[in-house]
């Protein structure tokens, strides 16, 4: 018991782990209360993408950028409540390795794409 | 957060947190980190690289959707109703693998073992459809070798499935080690490295969900 007081009362202290609660963390309800919010947020996020996918209420051609918007937010609910990545100062640590990790990804993305579609273009029609 | 101070015990479980020799010099001011968010920020930065992974999945998926060679293209592959059940079956597990969590912090049995019970039944659920969806894909023609799109998407969807069947033997593992062992501080480490691992598989299934079949099969 005593060790793992010792992790938990550090945890206090200064930083956090990725995952842990801000607070001590030993109150159930609290915690469950959060973990609830959560589900509730990413399941109507969740059944809104579907929803919108199969619609003919919207302007067509505006679904992909809304279903990209719905998941980057429902990926924000998960960080947030899943995982409480905050943007509190004992989390500072967390977030930046994730804004390097963001930064990475976009990179690799937005990267791959333009540099592929662009020799697409350019290489003409094949002729077998 | 003095990160060269817990190299020193890192790995070996039975040792206290943050006792042990120290040299005062290189001590500035709160002193020792708490090793459960060493570890925890750690595998954080892992979990990260493993998204970057998948990003390079991603972009290649995306590069490759559209050279189908003559093949079925998504719009004919992909049932939304089974993609539907599976996204349910993975986030209602990522949910209840959050109260296992907190059950574990809280050295409540029924929590844990029940959160981590559904937790595995979940993403067994999930599991066994993709594994009902790929057998399907096969049997019509759809391998991973018929076109580019189904390499990149068996590729794609591949990965993230061995790290759904992975994160259910580590689950299997967690729940032995907390029965054997008890809420030592070093069992909850790993179950506080599981319980990121697992969230982070269902962020990687929204992206997954969004890219590859709801733009793949509608719009």
């Amino acid at each position: 018991m005593s060790s793992t007081d010792g992790d938990y009362d550090a945890l206090s202290r200064t930083d956090h782990a990725p995952g842990d609660e801000p607070a001590r963390g030993r109150e159930v309800a609290e915690g469950v209360l959060g973990y609830l919010i959560g589900l509730g947020l990413a399941i109507l996020l969740t059944a809104v993408s579907f929803f919108i996918a199969g619609t003919f209420l919207v302007w067509r051609p505006s679904i992909p950028i809304a279903l990209v918007v719905l998941a980057i937010a429902q990926i924000g609910v998960h960080l947030v409540f899943f995982l409480h990545i905050t943007t509190g100062p004992d989390n500072v640590n967390n977030v930046l390795a994730l804004a390097f990790g963001v930064l990475i990804v976009f990179l690799i993305l937005v990267g791959s794409l333009w540099i592929m579609y662009n020799l697409n273009q350019n290489m003409g029609p094949m002729t077998m | 957060m003095t990160a060269f101070q817990a190299g020193a015990d890192f790995g070996d479980g039975r040792r206290e947190e943050t006792q042990g020799p120290r040299p005062e010099a290189i001590m500035d001011h709160a002193g020792p980190t708490a090793k459960r968010i060493i570890v925890g920020y750690g595998f954080w930065i892992f979990l990260l690289s493993d998204i970057v992974m998948f990003s390079a999945f991603f972009a290649t998926y995306a590069v490759l959707v559209n050279e189908t060679a003559g093949g079925p293209s998504g719009k004919d592959l992909f049932d939304l109703h089974n993609v539907a059940i599976e996204t349910a079956c993975l986030l209602l597990s990522s949910f209840t693998c959050g109260l296992a969590a907190i059950g574990s912090r809280a050295h409540n049995g029924l929590l844990y073992y029940g959160g981590m019970a559904a937790t595995f039944l979940f993403g067994l659920g999930f599991l066994s459809i993709e594994m009902h969806e790929f057998a399907g894909m096969v049997g019509q023609g759809a391998g991973p070798t018929r076109s580019a799109f189904l390499s990149a998407f068996f590729t794609l969807v591949g990965c993230h499935g061995l790290h759904v069947t992975l994160g259910l033997l580590w689950l299997l593992t967690m729940v032995a080690q907390v029965f054997a062992k008890g809420y030592r501080a070093d069992i909850l480490r790993r179950v506080l490295c599981f319980a990121l691992f697992w969230h982070t598989l269902d962020i990687i299934w929204v992206a997954i969900f969004t890219v590859v079949y709801l733009l793949g099969a509608g719009a």
